[in-house]
């Protein structure tokens, strides 16, 4: 495949980034994460995560069941400030 | 996994990746730093990715300053083949009470004394820095343009690989289990992946350094408190400065990358190691930046989540070694506010171990100003 190939389309990040980092020995989701902030925007990587760690899992010889992804945190999806601020008050009400 | 070592540091956030560089910059040999999760995987990681001067205390105002002007010229110094992503937009702290406001001129008084560039700015100046800022619900400003951001995550990481180029090694998901004092002296090191003979050892693991200090009998003064932070959608640059409230209870800035963080203290956290996340927080950050900033609060909140501070009793950190076990050394109680301090952190610990002349005079922060009454309260955290 394509080195060139972008990875993450929320950050910019392609294969070749991952590839490398994976070649300097951050072979945990988690640390790649930090690194190139794959998974930290709009699609909190439900996108790129698969990815990264097929491609961890390449690299290493380790089953991608073994693997672990980062911590599901809220939202699921992206919600305006505004709109839980105004709910939240309305509940206080 | 070697067997032995001059020194073992425990947690590989910046405190102890800042203290092994510093170590073995110094000439020490035969370190090894544990770490129970991935390199930056505690308080560090978790950060608000901020770093000020603007600080009520002198001990603070000058372990910052020096922290900045190190952090200033890391990529260098370090040389680092990443960018730490350093970006001085400065800090803007805002009051909405005539305490408040009172508080901040007497900090600026410490902050000059230190050579500090901050200064008070009036709200029509406040709202031309941050054009969306709701100055009708503040009494003033105060500003320092070289505070900033720095990217914790690569921070960390140009510490680590300088370390590790300096002959440090790092064991990563290696979690310590117990450590050996043999005549009141530490003699070694157990962990899960097998044990390290060691006369010295550094708790540098913030949120989880009380729990550490009790494997070898000792109660530090400290308590781990869950704060949490949550980050919007990038968008295009529209705010230079960190807006930070301590009444208010709010700091936020935009990363370089165009997304918001922002995080504020929950009152009633109970004094444990959780660090999930509530729906309590996301709430009340939502009513607070609607409030404080309403044109961020158009934005979508993407993900929340939550670190430990690791609070003192006075708010500022424990920097020593500690009386009656010898050869184990404290870095911890960061209060919030460790990472910002990373590299007066590791400055200090490693002249202190190896009895060097002090760079930075942090007597202070001795263990024992607990129990001497002697504590200096930091007025200034979030």
């Amino acid at each position: 495949m394509d080195e060139n190939t972008i990875i993450c389309r929320c950050s910019d990040v392609t294969l070749k980034d991952i590839r490398e980092l994976i070649a300097q020995g951050y072979v945990t989701y988690d640390e790649i994460k930090r690194l190139t902030r794959i998974g930290m925007g709009p699609c909190q990587g439900k996108t790129c995560g698969q990815l990264v760690l097929r491609e961890i899992a390449n690299a290493t010889g380790q089953n991608i069941a073994d693997l672990s992804f980062h911590n599901i945190r809220p939202p699921v999806v992206g919600v305006k400030l505004h709109l839980i601020a105004e709910e939240a008050e309305k509940h206080e009400e | 996994m070697k067997n032995k070592a001059d020194i073992v540091i425990i947690g590989a956030g910046i405190s102890g990746c800042s203290i092994a560089y510093n170590l073995a910059k110094r000439g020490a040999k035969n370190i090894v730093v544990l770490e129970k999760s991935f390199i930056c995987s505690g308080s560090t990681g978790a950060c608000g990715a901020g770093f000020r001067m603007q600080w009520g205390t002198e001990m603070n105002c000058r372990m910052s300053k020096f922290s900045t002007e190190f952090f200033e010229n890391a990529n260098d110094i370090l040389e680092y083949d990443g960018d730490i992503e350093l970006r001085q937009s400065g800090y803007l702290m805002i009051a909405d009470t005539e305490k408040e406001l009172a508080q901040f001129r007497k900090n600026i008084e410490v902050q000059h004394a230190c050579g500090i560039p901050s200064r008070m700015v009036s709200l029509e100046e406040a709202k031309e820095i941050v054009p969306h800022l709701n100055t009708d619900i503040l009494s003033g400003a105060a500003y320092c343009a070289k505070d900033g951001f720095l990217n914790p995550h690569k921070t960390t990481d140009a510490f680590y690989k300088a370390a590790k180029r300096l002959g440090v090694e790092f064991y990563t998901f290696t979690e310590v289990t117990g450590i050996k004092v043999e005549n009141g002296r530490i003699a070694g090191v157990e962990t899960n992946k097998g044990n390290i003979e060691t006369r010295i050892v550094v708790n540098a693991a913030n949120g989880w350094s009380q729990g550490l200090a009790k494997l070898v009998g000792v109660e530090l003064p400290l308590y781990s408190e869950r704060h949490q932070i949550l980050v919007t959608e990038p968008v295009e640059p529209m705010q230079d400065p960190m807006v930070m409230a301590f009444n208010l209870n709010l700091y936020v800035q935009q990363t370089p990358h165009g997304s918001f963080i922002m995080g504020r203290s929950d009152a009633g956290e109970p004094r444990d190691l959780r660090r999930t996340s509530s729906w309590h927080f996301l709430e009340e950050m939502a009513k607070t930046i609607d409030k404080v900033l309403p044109a961020i609060g158009k934005l979508r909140v993407v993900r929340q989540w939550a670190g430990l501070y690791n609070m003192s009793p006075d708010r500022q950190p424990i920097y020593d070694k500690v009386e009656g076990v010898e050869g184990f050394y404290v870095a911890c109680g960061f209060s919030g506010h460790g990472f910002m301090f990373g590299p007066v952190t590791g400055t200090v610990m490693a002249e202190m171990i190896l009895g060097l002349e002090p760079t930075i005079d942090a007597s202070r922060l001795r263990l024992s100003r607990f129990a001497e009454g002697n504590l200096f309260t930091e007025p200034s955290v979030v």
